[in-house]
């Protein structure tokens, strides 16, 4: 029983992060039909610049700051630059440019901040509550993963639903041609879309380092696996799917690696990915009738 | 219908240079100034020469035609005649070769499509421009953000001009029926507040007793608001019996500019061109 409580403790809150990179993608994907590889890159960088403001000194707050605004910067500009030319044409071109921009920017952190493993010191005790003798999968840390999670969905839906600028982004989206023809600035709305995505994918990576607690330029690489069958259980178009696709897949692979053993973790997100598209191609919130891809 | 009232007079005036205009512009293939004094002043849009390709496919080949202020010219033409071709260029969804594209005497030729809107031009596309995925309401309000706030009041004169989509605004618009989609996005181009309106095959796929619903509103609209209308149809009849003005476009080439009830009466060109 113990044990089954603290892999469901377990399973949230690695769902929430998953939920957190899943939320970054669908971004992307909604504005530009685009699935971005480079996320786990883009999130890594900024929590690498992150970490050395923190170990300059700087509280670990600033640092957050720093990660969300180099985030927005960050996807703005790669949105402008690298994605610009190829949006709207083939969509393997966006593909492969970015698989190439996730290489480029693991070495760029690599070039910057070296390749060994760093301690990433979490910005509340990460030591769990106690139940009496029992000691819950669940502390002060855990606890503003969750939060942090829960405030950026409600607020981005909340920006998608009450907004002018959520209803340009949403129209933008999803019929452009119209959307240009009605006056909205498409090309605008696209680059807001990358730039909101890299804050969340920041975010991500912070929370991420906090729970793993030491980081390498490549840590993020298996979140990328793990938030994208987020992502396609969530349907991939809708946010409120990618949080409890998140969620589903956190408590599901919690369960495998408590029951089952710690190899089989990536198997069993494969397999979860595997029969998600045999049985629900559009996922479980899929808000159009069919998906390409 | 009011159409056959009103419409003549000025019609009349105006045939006889559009008539010429057209010929001249064929003949030469340059673009025409037209000459009249009137014709001009009244003129909201004035195409001028005009051609855009696909590739090697030339679907404009110096379209020359003025959409006059209060007035509906209607262009008319088979499938592949380029009707659809000339809005999307008039707007700028398709870059022209060559001709300019002159909408309130400001050359447009070269602005964004994004800008159109804002200098009094909305064009409504071909196949019922609804954005599927948001709610009949948020459909209409994409047509007013670039207009910053809007007051409830214009939306409730679309709901009072079409109480039909009224009743469905809390439901996503690809519940809607062809006709209510076709509603909503007249309606929706309404909000811009526009000088002139481009409507693209209205008519298509509709039940005859809705398309003479319509066009009987945009007549109301035309002859009561001063509102201008391009309107671009394969249903020549219904399309005629509507507008002002007729243009007839063949293979990328303006044919013949005339009256519209001069149009409709002339068997030949009707069978040759416009197929009733």
């Amino acid at each position: 029983m113990q044990q089954f409580v603290n892999l469901t403790l377990g399973g949230v809150i690695t769902g929430a992060v998953y939920a957190a990179f899943a939320l970054a993608l669908v971004l992307i994907w909604r504005s530009t039909r685009i699935v971005n590889f480079a996320q786990g890159a883009m999130g890594a960088l900024t929590t690498f610049i992150a970490l050395s403001l923190i170990e300059g000194g700087q509280s670990y707050w600033v640092g957050l700051v720093v990660a969300l605004l180099a985030g927005l910067v960050i996807g703005a500009v790669i949105e402008r630059v690298v994605i610009r030319p190829v949006e709207g044409g083939p969509e393997l071109n966006a593909v492969i440019v970015t698989l190439g921009l996730f290489i480029a920017i693991q070495a760029l952190i690599s070039v910057l901040f070296g390749v060994n493993q760093r301690a990433f010191v979490a910005p509340f005790s990460t030591i769990g509550f106690k139940a009496g003798d029992f000691t819950l999968a669940l502390s002060p840390n855990t606890l503003f993963t969750l939060g942090a999670v829960l405030l950026v969905m409600v607020g981005l839906t909340a920006l998608f639903r009450f907004t002018r600028v959520g209803l340009a982004m949403r129209a933008s989206a999803f019929g452009q041609e119209v959307a240009r023809l009605l006056g909205v600035r498409v090309g605008r709305m696209l680059t807001l879309g990358w730039a909101l995505a890299a804050v969340v994918g920041s975010l991500a990576g912070m929370l991420i380092a906090a729970e793993v607690t030491f980081v390498a330029p490549t840590f993020m690489d298996a979140l990328i696996v793990f938030g994208f069958v987020a992502a396609v259980l969530g349907g991939l178009d809708s946010p409120i799917g990618a949080v409890v696709g998140g969620l589903l897949l956190g408590l599901a692979l919690s369960y495998v690696r408590g029951y089952l053993g710690d190899e089989l973790v990536g198997l069993a997100a494969l397999v979860v990915l595997v029969v998600v598209l045999l049985v629900r191609p559009g996922g479980l919130f899929s808000t159009t009738q069919t998906r390409r891809a | 219908m009011a159409e056959a009232h009103g419409s003549t007079a000025a019609g009349a005036a105006g045939t006889g240079l559009s008539k010429g205009d057209a010929g001249r512009g064929a003949a030469t293939g340059s673009h025409v100034v037209a000459g009249g004094g009137t014709a001009t002043a009244d003129a909201v849009l004035s195409v001028e020469g005009l051609s855009a390709a696909y590739g090697p496919v030339k679907a404009l080949d110096g379209v020359t035609l003025r959409a006059e202020q209060g007035r509906i010219t209607a262009v008319l033409g088979a499938n592949g005649a380029g009707k659809t071709t000339l809005l999307r260029t008039i707007s700028g969804l398709v870059r022209p070769t060559a001709g300019r594209v002159v909408l309130n005497g400001e050359d447009v030729t070269r602005s964004p499509v994004e800008a159109m809107v804002t200098k009094g031009m909305s064009h409504v596309p071909e196949g019922r421009g609804v954005i599927a995925e948001l709610t009949v309401d948020e459909n209409l309000r994409v047509g007013s953000l670039f207009r910053g706030k809007v007051g409830q009041d214009e939306f409730d004169r679309v709901y009072d001009l079409f109480p039909r989509i009224k009743e469905r605004r809390g439901s996503t618009a690809h519940t809607l029926s062809g006709g209510e989609r076709q509603m909503l996005v007249i309606g929706r181009a309404l909000l811009a507040r526009p000088k002139l309106l481009l409507l693209d095959e209205p008519s298509l796929g509709l039940a005859p007793r809705i398309v003479a619903q319509i066009f009987a509103l945009l007549r109301k609209l035309v002859d009561t608001e001063g509102l201008s209308v391009l309107l671009v149809e394969q249903n020549a009849r219904s399309a005629l019996s509507v507008a002002d003005t007729g243009v007839v476009l063949n293979l990328g080439r303006v044919v013949v500019t005339d009256d519209a009830h001069r149009l409709a009466g002339d068997e030949d060109l009707r069978h040759a061109y416009l197929g009733f």
